[in-house]
């Protein structure tokens, strides 16, 4: 899962990038760094990881912000949003231009591109939409077509509206209280979004529940979802294991793989969605897991074939999560 | 590096103190892609067990004032897949490898001292019987100095003899110096302290523990001062006794702190999680607040906060009182 695919020479980088802008995009914040290191790595779907507080700080966790956008001007510059809802984000929201942040990045794996011109539908919920405008660039140089479909709580919260009117085929807006766009959420419209462009592969970002049901829409359809999940991390490079969450290798063996480096990026129907927040039984070193046994990935592929696994009733229940990267 | 920083791990030399603590490097490989991990003293690996195991559910984290809390559980893939791919990647990258086990009972401890010692190249064996995310909170083996001693001296037996084996102890107990003593009767080269406090963090909007573990172990600076004191009191008892001190390092000052208390190896944990870079940062450090005091040997100042306040503080490369150490 992890052997040498994040060598130093292609891996990430922590930098000290200096703070450009911070500005207000409706309910959420844009920052802009100067990091030209990050900027030269990245790819779309990939996300930086920030220290915040200061040298002293008492806040330990790195906030994780997927990459809104990279820019070639001062050399280089990254771009991510973030909602302040915590005290580390809103230490981020008080910084100025020319403050020093130490920044790492670009972690994570990208999203994949398709080899062919096919037709593409982007979904993002709340600000998990910052990622998909420069996957939308991407998807043009390779000549794909774009739809967008967007949505959140209310008109303020859905990022990037404006971009994905002007950047997309067609841009499909969803609010619930129908302060933009219909009066809904992007699950209600995207069986019809699906049959009227048309679309071939769906890339999703958002909450962790608009993810599983976009995963399982499009598996009526037959469409591969590429999703990128939104797990709390404390570090982003992959040594604290706290990102975990249950994946069906292409083995058919369940394993709890790190969001920060396994992902972001998953295979919408290789998660197993009804399972977050617990160990399923079957899962690789479950307790009661039998290595040499061909049971444990019998049940795998059992779930595998089912869609789903019945493995909550093995594990404590989930408690309530919040999505959303960083506090 | 102006100061000599070359420290000893039983009568293995590293040429510096400065060490990743268990469970917050990985096997090194992720850490790799930010500093040469051949730079530091060594990498200490995240806790290998038998068998493949998934850990606990999530949430597995929280944070806490300038700490966290954990319940990972464990997860690892199992000593087969560390010794195929681990180990030699360390190793190919120069890297010495201080190898942390855990297990469920004396008897996988002891296999796991065995598969170590037919592999080539385990610098040392850091035995982790003090995690407090495990199935069974009651029976840590570190609570209880008869189950400790146990646990050790079946790894001492079994463990090639070149290979030092360090006992990893907790802090939530009464009286440390007694389970470090039963350590180093059981043959423990040394003590590598102190390991997680058991805490708790509940969400009062959801109004239920944070973690789906419950509880969990809380680490950073918040702990810092009782590990200081777990190496001071350890120090004092038995001075001729190598220690790994860790607990909330940040700084080089802070690894320095701990090198006064009694530790001649220091790790750094939690505060990679902030800064990637952390260890290369402190070691650096560390050699700087030598050198400002002037101090030329490491080793010069290891438990030098026992001797008493006459002794000469500045300038003390060459005293007879600074000599007196292992």
């Amino acid at each position: 899962m992890t052997s040498g695919q994040n060598e130093p020479e292609t891996g990430p980088v922590q930098v000290r990038g200096t703070v450009l802008t911070v500005r207000r995009v409706d309910a959420y914040y844009a920052m802009t760094i100067v990091a030209p290191a990050i900027a030269a790595r990245f790819r779309p779907g990939q996300f930086v990881a920030l220290a915040v507080g200061g040298p002293e700080s008492p806040m330990l966790l790195r906030r994780a912000f997927s990459i809104h956008d990279v820019r070639p001007d001062h050399g280089g510059t990254v771009e991510f949003v973030f909602a302040a809802h915590g005290p580390g984000t809103r230490w981020l929201a008080e910084r100025r231009a020319r403050d020093m942040l130490d920044i790492a990045g670009p972690l994570g794996r990208p999203f994949p591109l398709p080899r062919d011109p096919v037709s593409c539908l982007l979904v993002g919920g709340g600000y998990g939409s910052a990622p998909l405008f420069a996957l939308a660039a991407r998807l043009r140089e390779r000549r794909c077509e774009v739809d967008f479909l967007l949505g959140a709580a209310s008109g303020d919260r859905v990022f990037g509206a404006l971009t994905a009117r002007r950047g997309g085929r067609t841009a499909t807006i969803t609010t619930e209280d129908g302060s933009l766009g219909l009066r809904g959420v992007v699950t209600d419209v995207l069986g019809q979004v699906i049959h009227e462009a048309r679309t071939d592969v769906i890339y999703a970002c958002g909450p962790m529940p608009m993810l599983r049901q976009v995963t399982m829409l499009a598996g009526r359809y037959d469409i591969p979802v590429q999703v990128a999940v939104e797990e709390e991390m404390a570090c982003g490079i992959g040594v604290c294991m706290t990102c975990v969450l249950p994946v069906i290798g292409n083995d058919g063996i369940t394993r709890m793989v790190r969001s920060c480096t396994d992902g972001p990026v998953f295979r919408g129907n290789q998660v197993r969605w009804d399972d977050v927040g617990t160990i399923p039984f079957d899962a690789f070193g479950a307790p009661g897991w039998e290595p040499r046994t061909r049971r444990a990935s019998q049940a795998a592929q059992a779930a595998l074939a089912a869609g789903n696994g019945d493995g909550a009733a093995a594990g404590p229940q989930p408690t309530p999560r919040r999505p959303g990267h960083g506090s | 590096m102006a100061a000599d920083l070359r420290t000893r791990l039983g009568h293995v030399e590293l040429p510096n103190p400065i060490l990743t603590a268990s469970g917050c490097a990985a096997s090194g490989r992720e850490l790799a892609q930010f500093f040469d991990i051949s730079r530091i003293g060594a990498i200490v690996t995240k806790s290998v067990m038998l068998g493949p195991r998934s850990g606990r559910p999530t949430p597995r984290m929280a944070e806490t004032p300038s700490g966290m809390l954990n319940s990972i559980g464990l997860q690892g893939p199992g000593i087969d897949a560390f010794l195929q791919r681990d180990l030699p990647w360390l190793l190919s990258r120069g890297a010495r490898a201080v190898v942390s086990i855990a297990g469920g009972t004396v008897a996988e401890y002891a296999e796991l001292a065995t598969r170590l010692s037919e592999a080539a190249g385990v610098t040392a064996i850091e035995v982790n019987i003090s995690c407090p995310n495990v199935e069974h909170r009651g029976q840590v083996f570190a609570c209880d100095p008869a189950a400790a001693a146990a646990v050790i001296e079946e790894v001492r037996g079994r463990a090639r003899y070149d290979i030092p084996v360090f006992a990893k102890l907790s802090p939530d107990v009464t009286d440390i110096v007694a389970v470090a003593k039963a350590c180093v009767s059981a043959g423990a080269d040394g003590l590598s302290l102190i390991n997680t406090l058991l805490g708790m963090v509940i969400d009062t909007d959801t109004m239920r523990p944070v973690l789906a573990g419950e509880t969990g172990g809380l680490s950073g600076p918040a702990i810092r001062p009782v590990a200081v004191r777990c190496i001071w009191q350890v120090r004092a008892a038995l001075p001729g006794v190598p220690i790994i001190g860790m607990g909330g390092v940040r700084t080089g000052r802070d690894a320095f702190e701990m090198i006064l208390a009694g530790a001649s190896m220091v790790s750094v944990g939690t505060v990679i999680f902030h800064d990637p870079s952390a260890c290369v940062r402190i070691l650096r450090e560390l050699d700087e607040e030598l050198s400002q005091r002037g101090i030329e040997r490491l080793a010069d100042v290891v438990g030098l906060a026992h001797e008493p306040r006459t002794a000469p503080r500045r300038g003390l490369a060459g005293t007879a009182a600074a000599r007196r150490m292992p």
